[in-house]
């Protein structure tokens, strides 16, 4: 029998409700599978499996407060399923109150828990070893009740963060007049986005010791060889130059593979180049969706996964994997006519490549002063894990891919 | 001010001779409470101005004239047996567990005891592990006994008249440490409730559970922990046995805390039944394990510094809830 836990959906993500369970007792499963929506700061989220097997039991209830890492389900394999019946969920309700038992909170503490229906196992206890008490709950009620004014107010005494895109992104402006499921309480919001940024970005600004390297990059060959391949494409299959961008970062990560990698307790390099790209919110604030294995995608289909990937990420309805699993972040503030990005990395990510816009500048070349449209390229990448030698290849081999963009 | 301000001693003393003034069945013997005026100058003149048939002295025994306390009330009288110390109780432990504490029982409800014993005890004196018990918790455990502590000068002054007027055996326990003490006594007082234990000082934050000598402990500790921000309630037991259930249980669901304090050692004490009795009844309301300061489990030493130490004084009690209440 396996666990199915509540899987981290990044770096600043402590816990998450539990909207739907998209699969019952029984439910035959396979790796990939959605099983269920988990509501975030940065929205809902749909959950992936990685196992395969049968469904044995829903541990938890709709609209249940699950931290990172709490048991969700159970999975058997095929063997254990049909030596049993599955059971019905019937259970999910009585558990959904019972902390479990290794959670240490004062008797006032569950009591007050209990009758106000929030889980303890997901409060901090602040009390004698740890235990939760009943301040503890009350400010969870507090924070559940307001999350936005909570957070604000406790998040002023944090150094502020650095903001990974102050010329274009909006300070936090007016909440959606609407949520979009109004019946829920819903813990999502731009001000909980806001936090989330907030919180990945002070901990980068904290933790990781950043160094910039800066290039600047003729896009003449990319340009010219871009119109000429859209004007053979329908309107709808036409190529954006960012494609071409995501697919030069992919293909240098294979070269420098040092930068493609986390920093968990040491340098952990990632096999698969996955690129996560930064889409501005309307209402403010970033989400980070990932393009899988870029580095093995053509360019026809990493326009379909952005064309895919971007409206779900401004509708806050991204898959687990696709906000967890970045290996490398691309920003391109192209359309705000800013030339250049000194990036802020998200852990625990090594490296952030910020490309400007492209504009028109004098380009001298072979001796001869001329006009090109150039692109800036930035590299933030943090100094525990790699140094600027490598850093530098890496850009001068995304500057290389950029010139034969018939090859990527 | 000095003209309101009383020993402890005194309020002892005003209780005796307003007892032997309100009723002539009231006696006391025990001693050297007559010629001497006491061991602790409690009774001092009363034989001059009550006469031998009323303050008596009795021999070195203490089974005999607590044996005699026991046939007087049986026989219609109300007498006030004075045990020098608590140390030499145990002498008379027979005559109080076997024969006060059950002769109403044994005797299908015919004969009650309206018998008083009153007793000095507490540490502090530096009289040595012979002569320094705090046997409250020994007598508190025998049914047919109501347990008194004095540990305020208005119950020393105004627990006696209630005592004398129930109908059953009732032990009052004094506190040599206080005698010398001055306090001012309330005037609105002059009554107490031996049923009841008594808030000394309302407070919010955790409720200090208290009797005796722990009481002025309890208070002083209060005021510096009020300079701390924390409101800490002073409950005084006040009556041992039977506890007060209801007025402790009502404290704990209001400060949702509780620290036991008394100078008995710890096991199988005071302080443990209380403990025992809020986690059967007040689980719920608990938002801290209940904590205890309790005497060093040892021969009460000698020497000052060790005597002090084998006992809760106010500034552990401080440090112990300060610990207790930081994360708050």
């Amino acid at each position: 029998m396996l666990e199915y836990k509540m899987p981290s959906l990044g770096a600043d993500m402590e816990s998450g409700f539990l909207r739907e369970w998209r699969v019952k007792p029984g439910d035959k499963i396979r790796k990939g599978d959605i099983i269920a929506e988990v509501e975030t700061q940065k929205g809902i989220v749909e959950i992936e499996v990685f196992d395969e097997g049968v469904i044995g039991e829903l541990l938890v209830g709709a609209d249940e407060q699950v931290p990172v890492g709490r048991s969700m389900a159970t999975i058997l394999t095929e063997a254990e399923a049909a030596g049993k019946t599955p059971e019905p969920a019937k259970a999910v309700t009585e558990k959904t109150m019972a902390p479990p038992h290794h959670i240490r909170s004062s008797p006032l503490a569950r009591k007050i828990a209990a009758e106000k229906g929030i889980d303890i196992a997901a409060i901090q206890g602040t009390g004698p070893e740890g235990a939760v008490t009943r301040d503890d709950v009350e400010h969870a009620l507090a924070a559940q009740a307001a999350p936005p004014a909570a957070a604000l107010a406790k998040h002023k005494e944090v150094e502020p963060a650095r903001p990974e895109e102050k010329p274009v992104t909006p300070a936090v402006e007016a909440p959606p007049t609407a949520p979009k499921e109004p019946a829920k309480a819903t813990v999502t919001s731009a001000e909980s986005i806001r936090m989330a940024v907030a919180a990945a970005m002070s901990k980068s600004n904290r933790e990781v010791p950043h160094y910039y390297l800066e290039t600047r990059i003729d896009m003449r060959p990319a340009l010219t060889w871009l119109a000429e391949a859209n004007k053979q494409r329908p309107v709808k299959e036409r190529l954006l130059p960012a494609v071409l961008l995501v697919k030069a970062v992919a293909k240098a990560l294979n070269d420098v593979p040092e930068l493609n990698a986390w920093w968990e307790d040491g340098l952990q390099r990632k096999e698969s180049i996955n690129v996560g790209y930064v889409v501005a919110l309307r209402t403010g604030g970033i989400m980070v969706p990932t393009i899988h294995e870029a580095d093995t995608k053509s360019l026809d289909e990493i326009m379909l996964a952005l064309n895919d990937l971007i409206p779900r990420a401004r509708a806050l309805r991204l898959r687990s994997s696709e906000l967890a699993d970045s290996t490398i972040t691309v920003t391109s503030l192209g359309e705000g006519g800013v030339e250049t990005v000194f990036g802020v990395i998200y852990p625990p990510q090594v490296a952030l490549v910020g490309f400007g816009g492209i504009t028109e500048q004098p380009w001298a070349e072979n001796g001869m002063l001329t006009v090109r449209p150039i692109l800036t390229a930035t590299l933030a990448a943090d100094h525990r894990a790699s140094d600027g030698s490598t850093g530098s290849k890496f850009l001068n081999a995304i500057k290389t891919y950029l010139q034969h963009p018939d090859k990527l | 001010m000095a003209g309101n301000l009383i020993t402890y001693r005194e309020c002892i003393k005003q209780a005796l001779r307003e007892a032997l003034q309100a009723d002539e069945r009231v006696f006391v013997m025990g001693e050297d409470v007559g010629r001497y005026g006491g061991a602790f100058a409690v009774s001092k003149n009363l034989l001059q101005e009550f006469g031998p048939e009323r303050i008596m002295d009795t021999p070195l025994s203490e089974a005999g004239f607590v044996g005699a306390g026991i046939g007087a009330a049986l026989g219609g009288m109300r007498p006030i047996v004075e045990i020098m110390t608590v140390n030499f109780s145990l002498l008379a432990l027979d005559q109080i567990a076997n024969n006060a504490a059950t002769l109403l029982h044994m005797s299908g409800g015919q004969f009650n005891v309206p018998l008083v014993i009153r007793m000095s005890a507490g540490i502090g004196r530096q009289l040595a592990a012979q002569h320094s018990h705090s046997w409250e918790p020994l007598f508190a455990h025998l049914p047919g006994l109501r347990i008194l502590s004095a540990g305020t000068h208005e119950d020393a002054r105004h627990m006696l008249a209630p005592a004398l007027a129930d109908p059953d055996p009732v032990i009052i326990f004094e506190y040599t440490s206080l005698l010398n003490l001055e306090k001012e006594l309330p005037t609105s007082i002059n009554q107490v409730d031996i049923h009841k234990a008594k808030v000394r000082r309302e407070g919010k934050d955790i409720s200090l559970i208290t009797y005796g000598t722990g009481v002025y402990k309890c208070l002083a500790a209060a005021d510096e922990l009020a300079a701390a921000g924390i409101a800490a309630e002073v409950l005084d037991l006040r009556v041992l046995r039977p506890l007060d259930d209801e007025t402790i249980l009502a404290s704990v669901a209001k400060t949702n805390r509780a620290f036991i304090v008394e100078d008995a050692s710890r096991s199988v004490s005071v302080s443990s039944e209380v403990s025992a009795r809020i986690m059967e009844k007040s689980f719920y309301d608990l938002d801290a394990p209940v904590q205890r300061l309790c005497g060093a489990e040892v021969p009460i030493p000698y020497p000052k510094h060790l005597e002090d130490a084998a006992v809760p004084q106010p500034a552990q009690i401080v440090s112990a809830i300060k610990t207790l209440l930081q994360h708050a």
